[in-house]
This record gives structure tokens, C-alpha cells and sequence, in this order.
């Protein structure tokens, strides 16, 4: 009797020939009923997906890269800081310096591509989720499951259901990258105070008013936190999306892997490494509010320009 | 003011917090009391069958301590809270039952609201709060623009349009918050604690602001206030809250000099009473001379007639001009002088009766009696010395003697 239970169970669990429920037999049978029968709706998912993708890509490689850098460093400028422009410039020369210029313009249109879609996807699920404790609910495990589960594990799948190249490797960059997003998003909205909201309300805002009037425009520093997370988890990707063929610096990396290449898996690996540092210190600026308490047109190049227009004119700062 | 047509009307609002309102409702209408509904269902009574009518143009100040509903109550009445069951009636309209369409409308212009916590919008500047309302009414930019300056310019702020919020003292926050509700000209004001996060120096200085606007713009304002002080000084009527009941309703002079229980006597027993008593409650009603109606002569008997020392002088429209003195007009008829003009003293304190019993001590020290006037001007009597300090000892004792009846609850 003493025995009974814990022999029942180790009957149950070990001495089986078969699993008691086939799990990996069920999804197996799934995936595959799912690419005979709707194989062609995948296919229509990819066409804009790699449009968009093609056209970024394609615009990258043409640009110059004395342009690209004016570019970044105009940008860098005016929504962060001198230093900050100077920094990004000098990282991207020594990108280009160690050969990897053409990888990186690759990466950098994967990683904008997924990133946009995220943005697509992610905010209105985060708005979803922050207006509807149900859906908060039952969102919360499948993004702790796009999260925790390793890669390989739907690389396989979605390669049966889009193909391989790039844009299967937008998905899984995607699938790995939205989560942080949804979070945020939802966070964001849910933490903006309670008077704040009652104020809203009691000067009779509509759901939407008060979506966009108030809701967004606070949550906005959280909200770009989730876009710097993104963006950071999509460049992590880079290299677990290279094995389903895509170029970029994950290839360079994968290849020097396969041919135990050090050098030239180190200079892909040092690539993804700076841009994810430029985008990061970029996205994170772009978040924070500036210290300065200057308009935007007053700050950087405009700034500049307008200074020496004359049009320029200092806001004095407040003391009560 | 408190004689006008009702603008709101609250009949019987019952608000019980918790998952079963149906059952614990039931249970209230049954007589169940906070702790016997919170014993049986876990459910927390709100607001417990207030009824109540606020006039038009009444400032009406719900006091009571935390706990005691009077946020939930203000909150029913634009319904950031669903009250459980009852009826508020605006301008004959039941908000309690319309739907969201029409309450967003009723939000937009009858009722705007003022936050103890300010509930600014910190991402907008102190302009584009102040114009939020009319925003949401859809008011073309222009016109928003102009009338939120000018809402910012009664309270003082103007200059401050293009600030953040944050960049204001919490005074100043206050001002913003009050502005924007102005700024809709919404016929109603509920005012949450407005004045509670402020300091004290502060606080009064808002105190008296809104005072002095009220006699301006005439709204109807609902105030909540945990500051007996506060609720006594600023409310033409006061309604009292304990545990979600309504205790007590009436004008402050009321709920000083008959307390309707034990609490309320409590509650006011700290309150400076020559703070809050005005001086037209204690006037002593006298008959003045009138210029130009009667000599000197016929002054002099109509006072020995009725024993008094002096007497008021009024012109024709009704206005104190002067006093007589007793001695002075004997002196004066004597000597054969018969015009009472040469004979009386002008210069004689006044007062209005809406003046709180504290302002005048410094008048009655001189010992030289007061004339109370009406707001119009118009003489209504004298206020001497020994009236005021016999009032507020009379009082004191007229407290001990009331407070051995227990009344539970009041409805108005």
C-alpha cells in the first residue's frame, strides 16, 4: 500500500514503450497539415514583407557611404547630441575600414525591416492589451513562449511555411523581437496615473481622445524603450537567421564558424557589436527628453542653420 | 444664495464598492449597516442613500474625514464612479442613467473638475491644459487659444502659457488646474480637495482666490474638504459625512451653533467661532434717525423715550452718515442748535454683516458701537462690545446642552 502511488507513477512515466500523450506527433501532424493546406497564404505574407525588405535593402547598398554617414551624423546631431554624431561616424568608418561595409547595409535593412513590422504588430497588441485586462491575460504566455523558446526550435517551421532567405529570417528576427514591445507598450499606457486619466475623463474625452491625447504621448518614453529593446533582440538574431541563408553580417560569422575562420567570424561579430551600440545610444536619445529644454528646431543642425539665419531664439528657462 | 432653484439634485445615491453590489444592496435596504454589509458580502459601502439639493449658484463644500465617501460621492456625480443605485439630477436630467454618448456631452459642458493631486497633463503646456476641455468639444484652435489665455489671465498665469507644468510651484499647478476647469464655462465646478495638497499660507490664499471669483462668475461649486476651517470659511452650506452617511447639512453658522450629535460637536469644537460667525447674526436691531425727518429736539426725545445712550444717523437712502450721542445733543438743544448735522459724529465704524466676528474685534475695542450694513449699503442695526463677546460665550454653552441628543443621519 506504501508503494502503491509512487510505484503507479514510476510505471507511468518510465516504464512506457509510447509517451502517454504524443505531443511532438500532434505538432508534427499540424505543421504539416498546415503547409499542404495554407502554404499559399505564407507565400502572400512574403511578398510585401520582402518588398519592403528588397526596397531598404536596394536604397542602402546604392547610397554612398560618404552620404550615409553625413546622413547619420546630421541625424545623431539633431535628435541626440554632437558627441553622440561624432561617435556613430567614426564607429561606422571603422566598419567600413574592417571590410564589413556592404554586410552591414544588409543587417541594417533586416533589422529596420523587423523592427517596422514589430511596430506594426506590436503597438496595437500593447494598446489591446492595456485597455483589456482579459487580453493582457492571455497574451502574457504566448510572449513568454516567443521569448524562452529557442530559436531552432521554429526556424524549422517557418522555413517549411515561407522558404529560406530573407524573409523568413524577418520572421524569426520578428517573433523574437516583438515581445519587449508588446510589454512596454502595455506598461507605458498602464502606468500613466490614475488622476491623469480621471482628469481625461471628466472633461469628456472619448476612448480615443484620450488614447492619443494623453495615453500615447506619455507612454511614449516606455514605448521607445520597447523599440530599443527590439531592435536590440533583432540584431542578437542576426546570426541564428543566417543558417536559413540569410546575408549580412550573420553570414559572415556563420561562414568564418564553418571554416574556422577566427578573422573574419570576429570582424562580423565586431560589426553587429558596433551598430548595435550606434542604434542603441541613437534609439535612446531619441526617448529621453532633451536637458537642455530647447525646442527641436533650436537643437542641433536646424538649430544651427537657424542660428545663423538669426531666426534663432533662446527660451529662458523657467524659474518660478 | 442657498434660496435659488436646485441645479443638482442627488436622491438616494447608494454607492457600494465590491464584486455582489446587487446582494449587499439588498442587504442596506434591509437596514444593514457598513460593518453587518461588510461582514455578510465583503462589500464596502460608499455612499449610503444620500439625498441632498445643491442650488444654483451655491457653494456647497462636502466635509468629512478620509474613508467617509465624499470623494466617492463628487466622483457620482460626473460618474468617474457608477453609483449602485439613486438618481443626480442636473438641470432636471438624470446623469446617473444616460448613456455614454449623452454623459460625455454632460462632461463637456455642465460639469468640469478640479484634482486634489492637480491631474495636469505633464506632456502639455500649461496653455494647451488650460484648453483641453474646449478641445474636446471641438472648438476650433483659434477660438481655444484666445479663451484659454484669457481663463489663465483671471487666475493670474497668463505669462505662464508656454511653461510645462512642471516648471509651476504647486500653487501655481493648482491655478493651471482650476483655469482649465474654468475654461469651459461649465455652469458646475467639483472641486476634489483642490486646496488639501497646498500649504497652508498657500491654501488660503486660493481659499479666498476662489471667493473672490465665486462673487464673479456665480457657479455652481461643489467642494470636498477633509478641513472643517476650511469647509466652514469658504461654504454657503456645508454637508457632513460619516461612514457614506450624510450627518449633517447647513449653513456654517447652523452647524457651529447647533450641532446636530455628538460628532459634529466634535468636529467643530476647535473651530474658531469669531471666524465663522458673521456679524449680521448678532445685530441688534435699532431704530436710526432719519436726516432731514426731525430736529435735534425730536432726536433727543425719541432717545430719552426709549433709554438709549446713542444713536445711528441714516440718510434718506438708508445709508449710516453719522452718529448722536445723548450728551452731545443735550448740550446741543440746550444751547438752542437744532440742526442734528452740527451736532453728530461722523466718524463712526462700519461694517457689512457678512463680516466673520473676528474681523471686528479690533473695531470694538474702541468701544465705540458698530453699524452693520447690508451689502447694499444699507444700515440693518449696531454691534456693540458686549454682543460679541456674550455671542461667543452663549454659544459655548448653547453646545454643551445640544450635543445630548444623537441624531443619526439627516436628509435635506
Amino acid at each position: 500500500m506504501d508503494t502503491a502511488i509512487p510505484d503507479f507513477f514510476n510505471w507511468l512515466f518510465l516504464n512506457q514503450s509510447t509517451e502517454i500523450i504524443p505531443l511532438g506527433d500532434w505538432i508534427s501532424t499540424i505543421v504539416d497539415w498546415v503547409v499542404t493546406n495554407f502554404r499559399w497564404f505564407f507565400q502572400l505574407v512574403r511578398v510585401p514583407i520582402s518588398q519592403a525588405l528588397n526596397g531598404i535593402e536596394a536604397f542602402l547598398q546604392a547610397v554612398p557611404p560618404l552620404v550615409f554617414l553625413g546622413a547619420l551624423g546630421l541625424f545623431a546631431w539633431q535628435f541626440a547630441s554632437r558627441g553622440l554624431a561624432i561617435f556613430s561616424v567614426l564607429a561606422m568608418i571603422f566598419v567600413g575600414l574592417i571590410g564589413a561595409w556592404p554586410e552591414t547595409m544588409t543587417t541594417l535593412s533586416l533589422v529596420i525591416t523587423a523592427v517596422v513590422l514589430c511596430a506594426l504588430v506590436g503597438l496595437p497588441l500593447g494598446i489591446a492589451a492595456a485597455r483589456s485586462d482579459r487580453v493582457e491575460a492571455s497574451i502574457r504566455p504566448v510572449l513568454d513562449a516567443m521569448q524562452t523558446l529557442p530559436a531552432f526550435v521554429y526556424l524549422v517551421p517557418v522555413v517549411m511555411l515561407f522558404g529560406t532567405g530573407k524573409v523568413p529570417g524577418v520572421i524569426v528576427t520578428f517573433i523574437f523581437a516583438v515581445p519587449p514591445l508588446i510589454r512596454l507598450t502595455n506598461i507605458g499606457i498602464r502606468q500613466v496615473s490614475e488622476e491623469t486619466i480621471e482628469a481625461a475623463q471628466s472633461f469628456g474625452s472619448t476612448p480615443r481622445q484620450m488614447l492619443w491625447e494623453i495615453q500615447m504621448p506619455l507612454a511614449m518614453p516606455t514605448i521607445l524603450a520597447g523599440v530599443n529593446q527590439s531592435i536590440m533582440l533583432a540584431l542578437s538574431m542576426v546570426v541564428i537567421a543566417s543558417l536559413i541563408a540569410v546575408e549580412g553580417l550573420g553570414q559572415m560569422v556563420n561562414r568564418g564558424i564553418g571554416r574556422l575562420d577566427v578573422g573574419l567570424a570576429a570582424v562580423g561579430g565586431l560589426g553587429i557589436v558596433i551598430m548595435a551600440i550606434v542604434l542603441d545610444r541613437l534609439t535612446q536619445a531619441i526617448g529621453k527628453p532633451p536637458k537642455d529644454g530647447l525646442s527641436w528646431q533650436d537643437r542641433g543642425p536646424v538649430g544651427a542653420i537657424r542660428t545663423t539665419l538669426g531666426k534663432r531664439r533662446r527660451v529662458p528657462t523657467a524659474t518660478p | 444664495m442657498s434660496s435659488s432653484q436646485p441645479k443638482i439634485q442627488i436622491e438616494n445615491l447608494v454607492k457600494i464598492y465590491g464584486k455582489n453590489p446587487e446582494h449587499a444592496l439588498k442587504l442596506f435596504r434591509e437596514g444593514g449597516n457598513r460593518d453587518e454589509i461588510l461582514q455578510a458580502t465583503g462589500n464596502v459601502l460608499g455612499v449610503a442613500d444620500v439625498t441632498l439639493s445643491i442650488g444654483e449658484g451655491e457653494l456647497f463644500v462636502i466635509m468629512g474625514l478620509s474613508g467617509s465617501g465624499k470623494s466617492t460621492l463628487v466622483r457620482c456625480l460626473n460618474r468617474l464612479i457608477e453609483p449602485t443605485s439613486g438618481h443626480v439630477y442636473i438641470d432636471d436630467e438624470d446623469v446617473a442613467k444616460v448613456d455614454l454618448k449623452r454623459l460625455r456631452e454632460v462632461r463637456r459642458t455642465k460639469l468640469s473638475m478640479v484634482f486634489q493631486r492637480f491631474g495636469l497633463f505633464p506632456h502639455k503646456s500649461v496653455l494647451e491644459n488650460t484648453e483641453y476641455g474646449l478641445k474636446m468639444r471641438g472648438i476650433d484652435p483659434e477660438e481655444r487659444r484666445q479663451k484659454a489665455l484669457e481663463t489663465l489671465a483671471i487666475v493670474g498665469l497668463h505669462q505662464w502659457a508656454n511653461y510645462a507644468p512642471s516648471a509651476l510651484s504647486g500653487g501655481m499647478q493648482q491655478r493651471v488646474g482650476l483655469a482649465r476647469a474654468l475654461a469651459t464655462d461649465a455652469p458646475i465646478l467639483l472641486m476634489d480637495e483642490a486646496f488639501s495638497a497646498l500649504d497652508p499660507l498657500i491654501r488660503r490664499g486660493m481659499q479666498d482666490e476662489l471667493m473672490r471669483l465665486q462673487t464673479e462668475l456665480h457657479r455652481t461649486i461643489v467642494f470636498i474638504s477633509h478641513d472643517i476651517q476650511e469647509a466652514l470659511k469658504i461654504g454657503d452650506r456645508v454637508a457632513i459625512m460619516k461612514d457614506g452617511y450624510l450627518v449633517q447639512v447647513g449653513t456654517p453658522e447652523e452647524i457651529i451653533t447647533n450641532p446636530v450629535d455628538d460628532y459634529i460637536a466634535a468636529f467643530t469644537q476647535d473651530v474658531n467661532r469669531a471666524q465663522v460667525l458673521k456679524t449680521g447674526s448678532i445685530v441688534r436691531q435699532t431704530m436710526p434717525f432719519i436726516l432731514g425727518q426731525g430736529s435735534a429736539r425730536a432726536a433727543l426725545q425719541d432717545m430719552q423715550t426709549h433709554d438709549h445712550r446713542r444713536m445711528h444717523v441714516v440718510d434718506r437712502q438708508g445709508q449710516p452718515v453719522g452718529v448722536l450721542m445723548r450728551k452731545d445733543l443735550e448740550s446741543a438743544v440746550d444751547s438752542g442748535v437744532e440742526d442734528v448735522e452740527a451736532v453728530m459724529r461722523r466718524d463712526f465704524p462700519t461694517v457689512e454683516a457678512s463680516t466673520s466676528l473676528e474681523e471686528i474685534f479690533h473695531l470694538a475695542q474702541t468701544g465705540a458701537p458698530i453699524a452693520v450694513v447690508n451689502r447694499k449699503g444699507k444700515f440693518k442695526g449696531v454691534v456693540e462690545q458686549s454682543d460679541i463677546l456674550a455671542s461667543i460665550g452663549r454659544l459655548s454653552r448653547n453646545e454643551e446642552a445640544d450635543s445630548a441628543a444623537p441624531v443619526d443621519r439627516i436628509a435635506v
